[in-house]
């Protein structure tokens, strides 16, 4: 049981990714994640504001039945096949979260002032995980993909579009963590 | 049901997320801070073994599971779309520690202000599809 409920190794989780994406492929499909919102989108009836959202999302169920396995998959792995020596950092990677007031995770997946119930209570943090949210929806529709359809399956496919969109996730990840943080938390 | 083994691979998927921490919100915080390199051999491993499952598929014209030759779609040229939209991306990225999988990832698991950032992001798609025309790609 515990190779079951403890981190799995990187080398494993890696393995296991390259070959959720491969399957897809041999599905005929191909590895996309934030291609969904585009699809929720249309089912909402963005369709009637942009060309861009009148496309036949029927022929995108499939994504969406992979979206709801990964709920199921979420749901079942935290509340199955989880211990409290999961989620642990370098202790410097703690003692800077302290100090901007995020509690340690001390196996917990998520700071609870961000993702827990607390967070619901918190106009800012609210705002945070809107603007965060937002980012990411334009962001990966801009640039035409996320991690999985860029930095998995398009880097796997040597396609050198996706290279720069990866840097670019990078540009952005460090400026957020190094610049802005210090703003916002 | 068509649909079922799309549910499994999900499930696959959803588990194998969750159980690397990768969807975590400290994970992708500490990759940032380039203080664990957990995440780093996650993506590295991922990459790896897809680039050689995808030779092994282009080399021996491998058919897919309806005996049709598998095509992966090249990704459009441009420059102006990958630089700024991978940066706004990145931005988000590093703000709540969480890519479009692991935002269905974590509601599923339960971590309900995370449907916050599911509106920000349907919000954020639908920005882009009204402006899509008037962006530089």
């Amino acid at each position: 049981m515990d190779l079951i409920n403890q981190t799995w190794t990187w080398y494993f989780s890696g393995f296991m990714i390259g070959l959720v994406m491969l399957l897809l492929i041999y599905f005929g499909k191909t590895f996309g994640m934030s291609s969904n919102l585009r699809t929720l989108c249309t089912i909402g009836g963005a369709g009637k504001f942009a060309e861009f959202f009148r496309f036949d999302w029927k022929a995108q169920r499939w994504n969406l039945a992979v979206v709801l396995g990964t709920m199921i998959g979420g749901f079942v792995a935290v509340h199955y096949m989880s211990d409290p020596s999961n989620v642990n950092l370098n202790p410097k990677t703690i003692e800077q979260l302290t100090v901007m007031g995020f509690d340690a995770p001390e196996g917990k997946l998520a700071p609870d002032v961000m993702f827990g119930n607390e967070a619901f209570q918190s106009p800012k943090m609210i705002v945070i995980l809107l603007i965060g949210g937002l980012l990411i929806g334009f962001g990966s529709r801009y640039a035409g993909g996320c991690t999985s359809g860029h930095a998995i399956q398009g880097m796997s496919n040597l396609q050198l579009p996706s290279l720069k969109a990866v840097i670019g996730f990078f540009v952005g990840g460090l400026i957020m963590v190094y610049l802005l943080y210090p703003l916002i938390f | 049901m068509k649909f079922l083994k799309f549910i499994f691979v999900g499930f696959i998927f959803g588990i194998v997320l969750t159980k690397s921490e990768a969807v975590s919100w400290y994970r992708i915080y500490e990759m940032f801070r380039f203080e664990s390199f957990h995440m780093f051999g996650i993506i590295a491993v991922a990459i790896l073994t897809g680039l050689i499952g995808i030779q092994i598929i282009k080399r021996n014209n491998i058919k897919d599971s309806k005996g049709e030759p598998i095509v992966i779609p090249d990704k459009e040229k441009g420059n102006y779309r990958y630089w700024i939209g991978g940066v706004f991306f990145g931005l988000g990225w590093a703000l709540v520690g969480a890519c479009p999988g692991p935002i269905f990832i974590l509601i599923g698991a339960g971590f309900f202000p995370v449907i916050f950032i599911l509106i920000g992001a349907l919000i954020g798609t639908f920005i882009y599809g009204l402006l899509k025309d008037k962006l530089p790609h």
